[in-house]
């Protein structure tokens, strides 16, 4: 940014917060940073080494159903194998990656210094990577979770799972969710106090609403899980009765308590997508989104009626005829504010002037692909159909076509729009569009067989099948689609590595776009902008004579965030932002070890905590004179 | 677009104060975020509690015994009791009262300490193992998540007792202590239905 | 995608038959499904094509590639285009609920109270395999099986749905839609077969290593076939003549007995499937194999290497018995 006073004095400004907000060099400043960006940087780069790691998973899988009869796995491994996919993904990956993009962004779109909570941000990553570890140290140590991504009991009691990976992939769930839990409140905070003056609540960027409505279904939905793989852990280890019939418990009291948290998780993964997807087609459209209102409304409605809707994940237990009903139609509504998402989306680009860059193309794609997926939950929704098509190849299909469509294209697309930002130089054009025909095209021809070999009576969780059943051929065109697919996916790897040095140079702002981030540098420095800026629309960088208004005043010698009002942004208080930190890092290893602990004994969860209340109080311990003798102020 | 853009100065936040208190200060819709998941976590134990007794034939089963109601209403009358304390802490927060705070502070620490010994005397009449039968797990569940508050309360209380003795005291701090407060109100009325359930539920049904 | 909607009235057509099909019913249930998946096919087959040409005519018209260095624009909302997101509104609006009643009815015409004198099965799951009882209208007695059912044409049966451990689910989609099998639950369904034939059906919940070898053939037949087969059932197994068959019962005795019942012999265990009349059936552990005497010494020889994991031991016999065992188990008709 250029002041348009005094330039020497701007420079120095500049140099004086890049010393207060810069991390210390080398190892130390890796783990003691409380930068978001970096946090948020390695969250990502994690995600996606899971998410490939999780893609050979399911590489191995398809090449043993490839054909029947295959050999190349046992029963044993192709469990491991869909149970370590489907945790990874579900929980390690597809959540986390929505958070982290959204720790990333949230402050650039908002013309802030950094988030909320920058301590908690760190710790949300190093208790991320410490359920990850767990999970994949297991793998490596052979005692990966078998059962799937959502274990139902009795299989998973006591009674039918010796042995600890029940209980391994329950924890990794309790550090994923205190992750994510940890994220949800910096993302609220951060959105609802350090908004730009100016800019109302009506006036936010859609993404940032996408963010705010994700993380606040994550406040409510997240719990659930937790206290259920709690009440599991439980039952294995000190024998509670919560699942087990002959002690007056019920199994279905877990699949109630894990829907409740999973059909929100479904639309916590989906509703930053609308975010991404809101961006792209704003600035590739060159005009404001079109139903400003009716996209922030379909979004509310969205997340109100994802909580009302987890039972007909249980369509088939044998509910009461009325309940059914009523989830069919609850289910099938929210059919309703996507389509209305999905015309604004449309119509924005068919009354703008369309750019056909990487970004635009992964944003038809998922149009394209989420619909087919939005379209078959419509028809999964129906109760009485629903008995044919649950726990069949058709659901497998319906999920991978709304989170591979609905989440990760428009994620892919959300990567290729923001890279120039985060690293100041833009990916190769070519090689971006010949990895989305490639995953584009590699994922329909993998995915839309499954909805027939569903139809045609393929249960899901198989590990091999007859060649009596008929569904080989279908089962090979699936594989064949799988490999296109991940082709693509190391093509835009590729695209990505190599165009950090390669890349050309990318500016401030390559695409012309309407909000903040693209005012700051690419990369952004530390401290994100030199100046307050003020918003007094939806698009402050269309908007008015091209110079941005600013307020000046916040310190530059010590880290200085501004506090704003919740509905209408007005400046309220000057906050002092916390420093880098090693205690983040020390609390999420001694929670790490308090989580594994109780895997073996609940005294762990009595002695774990005490090295976990130490490393909190040094955390939040406020670094302030000493009081003066006598103790007076 | 890709040039740094030029800018004008509108205004400027030095003459702002470097603190304020309750819902402006950003550190309060943390505290908040963690309550309502904390509470959510209640609203759904205690929802798995109903689902339970829905499913079973006799409450508490035939064989068991409910809990003993001297212990828990006694607790409950000295957490009532804490309230009181409580809001005048939370007066001279606001007020910002050094020397209040730090008296505060370390007497709802004692207070935490004197809780947690009568919650254990509680947990010695529940009348019932967490592994008899789904009933017992479910109440330990519903007093061993109400627990974990009391003594996350307790600790901070004793932490920021600590710090608040030592230390020069700022808007900052006050509003802490005043989220602290708020907090333990959290808990003391979490626990008002939790009571209710463990206690009465099953003498009534 | 073009290409793949002009594909798939072809696939249907050439994969709609099945015997593990829900494209190819043979039974009201199933039948009533069918048709609302055709609806529901359709329906949202023309709204995917309405998204597909609203896209498509966008694209179209916005296929400018301008310089980037053109103004972008802050753009009021149109009446027009309100008015179109008005009426896309009520037509989805329209659609789910024509889909949420046809949802509707075929769930009360499912559950309707069927013919009063359905006949009674009871189906057991086991981790992995069935346990079929019917009971006898005359007698009242349960009538014990494993792994086959039959059931009569143009006749209601109430099949009711309980498990011995962890939740399964019975699905025949050629029949019905799916309901599981829950421990600590009785659940039932109802099933109206019209057409005669061979069906297959395969459990549908996640159970455990052998979730993918837990399926069971259904035989539909005429009324008077499924009443001759059902006293079949009901006879207790006659002493077998034959020597090899004679010494095959002796070591049955022995080493099978614990976990197999035989009924008219001394077996009784109920640990898994009952054996009476496995000669009558088509496969053999749920599914796996056909039925025959290879295959079934094969079993009884390596179990873990046909289906790892299963709760069947092996049983190391000699040679001899090996044979004997299977003369027998063939003589159990």
């Amino acid at each position: 940014m250029n002041l348009d006073t005094n330039p020497p004095a701007q420079a120095k400004r500049h140099r004086a917060l890049l010393a207060t907000w810069s991390d210390a060099p080398g190892v130390w400043g890796f783990l003691t940073t409380v930068d978001h960006k970096r946090i948020a940087a390695r969250y990502v780069l994690t995600a996606v080494a899971l998410l490939f790691l999780a893609g050979l998973l399911a590489v191995d899988m398809r090449l043993q159903l490839s054909q029947p009869d295959m050999g190349r796995m046992g029963p044993q491994g192709y469990n491991e194998a869909f149970a370590l996919h489907g945790s990874t993904m579900l929980f390690l990956v597809s959540v986390p990656v929505m958070e982290a993009m959204a720790m990333w962004l949230v402050p650039l779109m908002l013309g802030a210094r950094t988030v909320a909570f920058p301590r908690l941000a760190a710790f949300s990553y190093w208790l991320y990577l410490g359920g990850v570890l767990m999970l994949w140290i297991s793998h490596a140590l052979d005692i990966t979770p078998d059962l799937g991504w959502f274990e139902y009991p009795p299989l998973s009691g006591p009674a039918y799972s010796a042995g600890h990976r029940v209980d391994i992939w329950a924890q990794m769930i309790t550090f994923s969710e205190v992750a994510a839990l940890a994220a949800s409140v910096n993302v609220v905070a951060t959105i609802l106090k350090m908004r730009p003056p100016g800019m109302t609540l009506a006036r936010m960027p859609l993404f940032v609403w996408a963010m705010l409505v994700a993380s606040v279904m994550t406040v409510f939905a997240l719990p659930s899980i937790m206290l259920v793989t709690s009440m599991l852990i439980s039952d294995r280890l000190v024998s509670t009765h919560f699942f087990a019939p002959a002690g007056g418990g019920d199994v279905l009291l877990f699949q109630h308590l894990f829907w409740f948290f999973g059909h929100p998780e479904v639309y916590i993964i989906f509703v930053p997508a609308i975010g991404f997807v809101s961006a792209i087609v704003e600035t590739f459209s060159r005009r404001t989104l079109f139903g400003y209102v009716p996209m922030v409304l379909a979004m509310l409605g969205i997340a109100v009626l994802a909580f009302g809707l987890w039972v007909h994940h249980m369509f088939a237990v044998g509910l009461p005829r009325l309940g059914s009903a009523f989830y069919t139609a609850a289910s099938m509504a929210i059919a309703l504010p996507a389509g209305v998402q999905i015309f604004c989306w449309i119509a924005t680009m068919g009354s703008g002037r369309l750019r056909f860059a990487t970004p635009l193309l992964w944003v038809i794609g998922f149009i394209l692909t989420f619909v087919i997926g939005g379209l078959s939950g419509v028809m999964t929704a129906s109760a009485p159909l629903d008995l044919q098509l649950t726990d069949t190849y058709f659901i497998v299909a319906h999920l991978h076509y709304v989170l591979v469509g609905g989440a990760m294209f428009p994620l892919f697309g959300a990567f290729s729009y923001w890279y120039p930002k985060a690293t100041g130089r833009l990916m190769s054009e070519r090689w971006g569009k010949i990895a989305f025909l490639l995953i584009f095209l590699g994922f329909n021809l993998g995915f839309f067989p499954m909805h027939l070999l569903g139809l045609q009576g393929m249960p899901r969780r198989i590990y091999t099948y007859g060649p009596e059943m008929g569904w080989g051929t279908l089962n090979l065109v699936a594989t064949i689609g799988t490999f296109v697919s991940a082709a693509g996916g190391l093509v835009f790897i590729a695209n990505a590595f190599l165009s950090l040095k390669r890349g050309a140079p990318a500016g401030n702002d390559p695409w012309g776009g309407p909000t903040l981030e693209w005012a700051t540098s690419s990369p952004p420095p530390a401290h994100n902008f030199d100046e307050v800026v003020v918003v007094d629309g939806v698009a402050p960088l269309w908007a008015g004579d091209g110079r941005l208004p600013v307020m000046t005043g916040l310190a530059a010698d010590r880290r200085e965030v501004l506090i704003t009002s919740v509905i209408d942004a007005l400046p309220q208080y000057r906050h002092r932002s916390p420093t880098p930190s090693i205690w983040p890092l020390i609390a999420a290893v001694a929670t790490s070890i308090l989580f594994i602990g109780s895997i073996f004994t609940p005294w762990a969860l009595v002695w774990g905590a005490v090295p976990v209340g130490v490393a909190l109080a040094a955390w939040f311990w406020p670094k302030r004179p000493r009081a003066g003798a006598g103790g007076q102020e | 677009m890709s040039e740094p853009r030029e800018t004008r100065v509108a205004g400027d936040v030095a003459g702002l104060p470097d603190g304020a208190m309750g819902a402006a200060n950003v550190v309060w819709w943390g505290n908040l975020g963690f309550m309502l998941i904390e509470g959510t976590a209640f609203a759904l134990a205690i929802g798995a509690y109903f689902y339970l007794q829905s499913q079973s034939l006799a409450w508490p089963p035939a064989g068991d015994a409910s809990p003993d109601l001297l212990w828990g209403s006694l607790f409950t009358g000295a957490l009532l009791a804490t309230e009181l304390p409580n809001r005048w802490v939370c007066a001279r927060a606001r007020a910002k009262d050094a020397g209040g705070v730090r008296r505060g502070t370390l007497m709802m620490a004692l207070f935490g300490l004197v809780l947690l010994s009568l919650r254990g005397l509680e947990f010695a009449h529940l009348n019932i193992r967490w592994d008899r039968d789904a009933y017992g797990s479910v109440l330990w569940m519903l007093m061993l998540l109400h627990s974990s508050h009391l003594v996350t309360e307790l600790g901070e209380s004793a932490v920021q007792s600590a710090w608040l003795r030592t230390h020069r005291i700022e808007t900052d701090q006050f509003s802490d202590v005043q989220d602290n407060c708020e907090y333990w109100t959290f808990v003391v009325l979490a626990w008002l239905p939790i009571y209710v359930i463990v206690y009465w539920v099953p003498r009534w049904l | 995608m073009r290409r793949s909607l002009a594909l798939l009235p072809l696939l249907c057509l050439a994969a709609c038959a099945g015997a593990q099909s829900s494209l190819d019913p043979a039974a009201e249930q199933a039948q009533s499904l069918a048709g609302l998946l055709t609806l529901a096919t359709w329906v949202c087959g023309i709204f995917y094509l309405l998204v597909l040409f609203f896209l498509a005519l966008s694209l179209w018209r916005a296929r400018d590639r301008i310089a980037k260095s053109a103004m972008p624009a802050i753009e009021p909302s149109e009446p027009a285009t309100r008015r179109a997101l008005f009426l896309w509104s009520v037509l989805i609006v329209g659609a789910l609920c024509v889909l949420v009643t046809a949802s509707f009815l075929v769930d009360r015409s499912l559950a309707e109270a069927r013919a009063r004198d359905a006949l009674q099965v009871r189906v057991t799951g086991h981790q992995w395999w069935w346990r079929l009882e019917y009971r006898d209208p005359a007698s009242g007695a349960w009538i014990e099986t494993a792994n086959e059912l039959h059931l009569p044409a143009g006749r209601t049966a109430r099949i009711e749905l309980g498990s011995a451990d962890v939740i399964h689910s019975f699905w025949v989609p050629n029949v019905a839609g799916k309901m599981d099998v829950i421990p600590g639950r009785i659940n039932s369904i109802d099933v109206t077969p019209h057409r005669e034939g061979w069906h297959r059906g395969q459990c549908a919940e996640f159970c455990g290593l052998q979730h993918a070898h837990m399926a069971f053939d259904v035989k539909v037949e005429s009324g008077p076939a499924f009443d001759a087969w059902l006293a079949a059932q009901a006879r207790v197994a006659s002493v077998p003549i034959d020597a090899g068959a004679a010494r095959g019962a002796q070591v049955f005795a022995s080493s099978c007995a614990a976990c197999h019942a035989v009924r008219g012999s001394a077996a009784a265990g109920r640990v898994g499937p009952d054996l009476t009349h496995i000669a009558t059936r088509r496969s053999i552990a749920a599914g796996t194999l056909p039925f025959s005497r290879g295959a079934l010494q094969g079993w009884i020889a390596q179990p873990q290497a046909l289906k790892p994991g299963t709760m069947m031991p092996a049983v190391p016999l000699e040679p001899a018995d090996a044979d004997a065992v299977g003369r027998y188990l063939e003589s159990l008709r």
